[in-house]
Order: C-alpha cells, then sequence, then structure tokens
C-alpha cells in the first residue's frame, strides 16, 4: 500500500532498484529539497492532466501560475531584479523534474525563464521593473522570436528589420515556430537593425501590425501554442530596444548555452518517465509463460537505455555546473550535452514504446507521447546538426 | 500563542522495504518527513495564517540527517526549529515514552500553549507519543484530529473515530495529533526553501533532556507473508467450504 501526496491509497506492486531521479551526483541538500518540491509538483499537478493537455491541445496558463509560484519561472533572475537568484544546475534539476510530469509545459517554462534572463542580463532598470515581476507570476507571458521560414540553422540571415523613424522603430518581416505565438504577452524579438547588426526589440501583444499565423498543428507539444508572428509596419518606441543596438547577437549567444540544457533537461525527465513505464511493464507482461523482464534480449535494451539515460543526465548536470563556474569550456559541453541527451532520450523513449509491442502504439499508455514531444527536442534550440558544428569548431580551433 | 510540532524522519512512504536480521535495512534508503507530522505543520501554519498562533516551532530527534525535517517543516512556514541530536536508531531505539518525556521538557523550558503533532509514525505506527505527552504534562488532548478551530484559547476539535466522528472541546494548552483528513499540505515553494535556510536552528545533544531507556525491545522483524492468489467459485456452498476449511474462518 502507498500513501501518496493526493491521498489516494494505490494498492501496487513495489519495485526495489533504480530510481530514476535517486542520482544525487553533483547535487548538494538544497538541489534536492528544491527537486523534491518539484517532483512533487509535477507528479501531482502535471502528470493526471499531460495526456489530456495534449488531446485537447490545452495550454495550461493556471498551472503555469502555480509553477510561477513555486518560483519556477524566474530561476535564475538575479534577486535584486525579483527573480530567485539560482543557478543553471538547479534550474536543470527543476526542469528534469518537473518535465517528468508534462514536457510540454516545462519547456515553455524554460522559455519564459530565458526571456526573463534576457530582460534581467540586458534591460535597463526600467523594463526590468516593467517586466520582471509580471514574468515571475506569469501575469505575463513571454515568446523569443528568432527563426524565420527562410532562416533557421542559418539565424544571421534572418530578413525582420526594425528601421528607425523619429523614436520609433518600424518592424516588417516573419518570425515562425514561435511557441507562444498568440498567446503571450510580449515577444522577444530578434530583428536586423542594419544591414550586419542584429538587435533585440520588445513587442507587446495589441501593438497594431502584430499579426499572428493560425496554431500549428503539431506532432507533439501539443500542449503549447505554436504560431507564425507577423509584422506588418509594426511601430514601437525605440526605448523597447533591449541593450544595445547590434549586440543582439552576443545576447543571443549569452542565453544559447543555458537555453541548451534547459532542453536537455526536459528530455531527461521525460525519458524517465517512459523508463519507468517500461520497467513496470516489463514485470507485468508475460509471455511464453514468463515476464519479459525474463528475456536477455530485452533485458540488453533496458540495461542500455539506463545507460544512456543516466550518461546523458551527468553531462547535462556537469554543463550546467560550467556556465555556473564560467568555465571556458561551458559552451563545448553545452553543445555535447544538449546533442547528447536530446538524442539518448528520444531513443530511451522510443525503445521503451517498442518494449510495449503493440500496446506502446496506443495513446492510453502514454509513451507515444513522450515520443512525440521529445522528438522536437532533437531539432529546437539548436538542430543537433548545428551542435556537432559547434563541438567540432571547438575541438579543432 | 506559540506551538510546538514535533516531526519524525521516517523512511519513504513509497520504497519497497528490505528486511535485515536486525530490523529494516536502512542504508541508502530514501527518507522523508512522517505524512502526519508534515499534516501538522501544516495545520500550525495555516493556524499562524488565521493569526491564532504567532510562533511555531518545530523539533526533531535523530541523527544529523534528520535536519532535513527541520528544513522542510521551516520551508512549508515554521519560524524555528529545535534538533535533538542522537545517533540512536530512530525507528527502534527512540520510543514514544522517552520522546514524550524529551517534549515534556521542552515545553517546560518554552512554555507552549499547544503541542501539534501527527497522530502516529508510518515505520512503527505506535499511535502513543501524543497520548502520553499529554499525560505526563497533564493537559487535554485530541486524537486523530480531521478538524481543528481555536476561539478565544478554546480548542475545538473533530476526531475521526471507528464510530463515526466526535467533537471535543477543551481549553488550551493541549495536546492535538494529526489525521489524514485534517489538511493537504502545501508545496514548498522555491523561496521558502531558500528563507528556511536563515531561519533559527537550534542544536541540543539528547542526553541534555532526557535518556533512551530501550524499554520495548524488538524480538523479530518479518516481511509480511506474499499474497497468494484468489480462486472464482462456482456457487454459495462451495464458498462456505473454502471459507471453513481454508480460511478457517468458522
Amino acid at each position: 500500500m502507498q500513501i501518496i501526496r493526493n491521498r489516494v491509497m494505490v494498492n501496487s506492486i513495489p519495485r526495489f532498484g533504480f530510481k530514476y531521479l535517486s542520482d544525487s551526483t553533483f547535487l548538494n541538500e538544497e538541489h534536492l529539497q528544491i527537486q523534491k518540491a518539484a517532483l512533487d509538483f509535477a507528479k501531482e499537478k502535471m502528470a493526471p492532466y499531460s495526456a489530456e493537455w495534449d488531446k485537447k491541445h490545452h495550454f495550461p496558463k493556471d498551472v503555469l501560475r502555480e509553477l510561477a509560484a513555486m518560483g519556477f519561472s524566474t530561476i535564475y533572475v538575479k534577486q535584486e531584479s525579483g527573480g530567485v537568484g539560482l543557478d543553471r544546475l538547479t534550474a536543470s534539476v527543476i526542469f528534469e523534474a518537473l518535465s517528468y510530469g508534462d514536457v510540454t509545459t516545462t519547456a515553455y517554462l524554460t522559455i519564459q525563464n530565458m526571456c526573463a534572463y534576457m530582460v534581467d542580463q540586458f534591460g535597463n532598470e526600467e523594463q526590468k521593473k516593467t517586466w520582471i515581476p509580471r514574468f515571475g507570476t506569469f501575469d505575463a507571458f513571454a515568446s523569443y522570436c528568432l527563426t524565420e521560414p527562410n532562416s533557421g540553422s542559418d539565424s544571421k540571415n534572418m530578413k525582420t528589420f526594425a528601421k528607425k523613424d523619429g523614436n520609433d522603430y518600424v518592424i516588417n518581416g516573419s518570425k515562425c515556430f514561435i511557441s507562444g505565438g498568440s498567446v503571450s504577452d510580449v515577444y522577444l524579438l530578434m530583428c536586423k537593425t542594419s544591414e550586419k547588426d542584429v538587435s533585440c526589440i520588445l513587442v507587446e501583444k495589441g501593438t497594431p501590425g502584430l499579426s499572428f499565423g493560425k496554431l500549428e498543428d503539431k506532432m507533439g507539444w501539443n500542449a503549447s501554442p505554436t504560431a507564425m508572428v507577423l509584422f506588418d509596419n509594426v511601430r514601437v518606441p525605440q526605448s523597447n530596444l533591449l541593450g544595445k543596438e547590434g549586440n543582439g547577437f552576443k545576447m543571443a549567444m549569452s542565453a544559447l548555452d543555458g537555453g541548451r540544457i534547459n532542453i536537455a533537461s526536459c528530455s531527461l525527465g521525460g525519458a524517465s518517465f517512459a523508463f519507468d513505464l517500461a520497467k513496470d511493464y516489463l514485470h507485468d507482461r508475460k509471455q511464453f509463460g514468463q515476464p519479459l523482464a525474463a528475456f536477455q534480449g530485452l533485458q540488453f535494451k533496458f540495461a542500455d537505455m539506463a545507460t544512456n539515460l543516466v550518461t546523458s543526465r551527468l553531462i547535462v548536470r556537469q554543463a550546467a555546473q560550467m556556465i555556473d563556474n564560467s568555465h571556458p569550456d561551458k559552451t563545448l559541453y553545452s553543445a555535447m550535452a544538449k546533442r547528447y541527451a536530446t538524442d539518448s532520450c528520444f531513443n530511451v523513449a522510443n525503445e521503451a514504446l517498442q518494449l510495449h509491442g503493440g500496446y506502446g502504439y496506443l495513446s492510453e499508455y502514454q509513451i507515444e507521447r513522450i515520443v512525440r514531444d521529445l522528438r522536437v527536442h532533437q531539432i529546437l534550440e539548436g538542430t543537433n546538426e548545428i551542435m556537432k558544428v559547434i563541438i567540432a569548431r571547438n575541438l579543432l580551433k | 500563542m506559540k506551538v510546538l510540532v514535533a516531526v519524525k524522519r521516517v523512511v519513504d512512504s513509497g520504497i519497497k522495504v528490505r528486511v535485515k536480521p536486525d530490523g529494516i535495512d536502512l542504508q541508502g534508503v530514501k527518507m522523508t518527513i512522517n505524512p502526519f507530522c508534515e499534516i501538522a505543520v501544516e495545520e500550525a501554519v495555516r493556524l499562524k495564517e488565521k493569526k491564532l498562533i504567532a510562533e511555531i516551532v518545530a523539533v526533531t530527534i535523530g541523527p544529523k540527517q534528520g535536519a532535513e525535517s527541520l528544513r522542510h517543516a521551516l520551508a512549508l512556514g515554521a519560524d524555528k526549529a529545535i534538533h535533538v541530536t542522537t545517533e540512536a536508531r530512530i525507528d527502534q531505539a527512540v520510543q514514544p515514552l522517552d520522546v514524550a518525556n524529551i517534549l515534556a521538557k521542552l515545553v517546560e523550558r518554552d512554555n507552549y500553549n499547544l503541542v501539534l503533532m501527527g497522530k502516529q509514525s508510518i515505520d512503527d505506527d505506535f499511535n502513543q507519543t501524543g497520548q502520553m505527552l499529554a499525560g505526563l504534562l497533564d493537559w487535554p488532548q485530541a486524537t486523530f484530529a480531521s478538524n481543528i478551530q481555536i476561539t478565544d484559547g478554546i480548542a475545538q476539535v473533530i476526531r475521526e473515530i471507528d464510530g463515526g466522528l466526535q467533537t471535543v472541546k477543551f481549553k488550551l494548552p493541549g495536546v492535538i495529533t494529526c489525521d489524514l483528513r485534517l489538511n493537504q499540505p502545501r508545496f514548498a515553494s522555491v523561496p521558502n526553501i531558500m528563507k528556511a535556510k536563515s531561519k533559527p536552528l537550534e542544536t541540543i545533544p539528547l542526553d541534555k533532556l532526557g535518556k533512551l531507556h530501550n524499554s520495548i525491545q524488538i524480538t523479530k522483524t518479518e516481511a509480511p507473508a506474499i499474497r497468494k492468489g484468489g480462486a472464482i467459485v462456482e456457487n454459495v456452498d462451495v464458498l462456505l467450504q473454502k471459507l471453513r476449511n481454508e480460511a478457517k474462518l468458522f
């Protein structure tokens, strides 16, 4: 019998052995306390609803507000600016634990954190005062606009342009694949302000000329709205510029390492969930008179899944710590961590689906949703191919 | 008004327990705050939010890892913590009467108006400490609380008993032990976890407050018998036959 947080007495067959998130290498007591808080929240407030959110394409703004109340939306924003002031390792632990409950909303939460971080790092006092408290409660939802229909990996080649006009900028162009598109209150727009200069400008929803494409129908990440963001002579005051003109790329680079750790951490949580489901299934399902766990072929597959999951976690946490310590190799390790963890974790989920046989294909068993959600982590925040470019470049310089 | 909340660090309820010849194997096992103690802390925090009490002090008895449960209580909203340190096994050698005596000393030292605790701990399930403490202090008690109201120094408690619900009323100070349906503890938010680090934590070696007498000795610890499968019977006669001959019910 188990007494679990929502007071349901569940008669389940307890198991010995490997407990997904018991690996506490790199973690001190405070990390473990915070991990427990995040995991408890994920199991009670996210996991039971994840399937429904996916099926109904429902964006759970209320749960995101509760996550904000827990302190999870401005994790590495400085305390003086109104954030929680913790480090990237803690953020990784939090996102890993939350994505055990739901990958998609956790991934959106990482975007909010990143936008808040950028305002904190590069914004002036006015901008920090205006936005950070609102980000910290999810009173304002934020989106990050970089990718365009014709510039993904080749982001420097973007065409969206902000032209100076009096005291304003007039912006024209389009961004695509924007998480939170049409729902978010503020858009951190990376655009050209001259032929070579990329700058970051804050554009609020409701500004005339700002419109959105239809909500994209995706393979996964269904609980999070994704749409094109269109700029047709959008006029904003020049005071909406974040940081200095032309510094956009440097700003983006400084946020990228952390963003990669974040998305890798989301993969870890989702894969852990699929892994646990697979473990139970191997014990429960019997064929040819034995539980599946007795077959060596499946044992080998499961052993590889566990090894890949644990090693992914180690490199993600190490890279997070390197960012926290401003280690000179942090970009190299962040790229390695993102590439390795997102690939491994997708494979863990995919193998978990295979271990479930026909049942793995049914949405009722939840595995296929994890596979669908994790697939995009190999693509966004920099494709894994670009990660290899970065890794090689760092090694061969 | 000051409240003392006693918390115990126990084996996590979700894990499978391994039995060794000298008791439960605690090596590397996940430990957490006793669920009923957590409910007691939550209730104290709610009473403080209603401005019925002014200060919450959490106390635990155990080795240095026991401080984790205190920090959890502080993160939920306790103001101060007391750690009574001992290296003895808390699931075996720290027994209800000794605990009650130690808590009684703390009550006399600090003058609390109310002691809240869980109804029992999920490792030994004694369900005695609160009752013994009330006896030692000669205070009224209400156990298995599923609702607590405090007005003008009078506590009104609804108790969950076998026959249903019983409401008792008494003048504070008193001891109340908390049951499952009293409340649902909040999540410790990150800002509160960080604030908890700077709240006062007092450490007292156990022998300054009392002694562990080990008056109860554990002679044997066994795992429960493995559950055997059931069977579907064709009719009532076969059922009665099985109940008499196999289950030996009558």
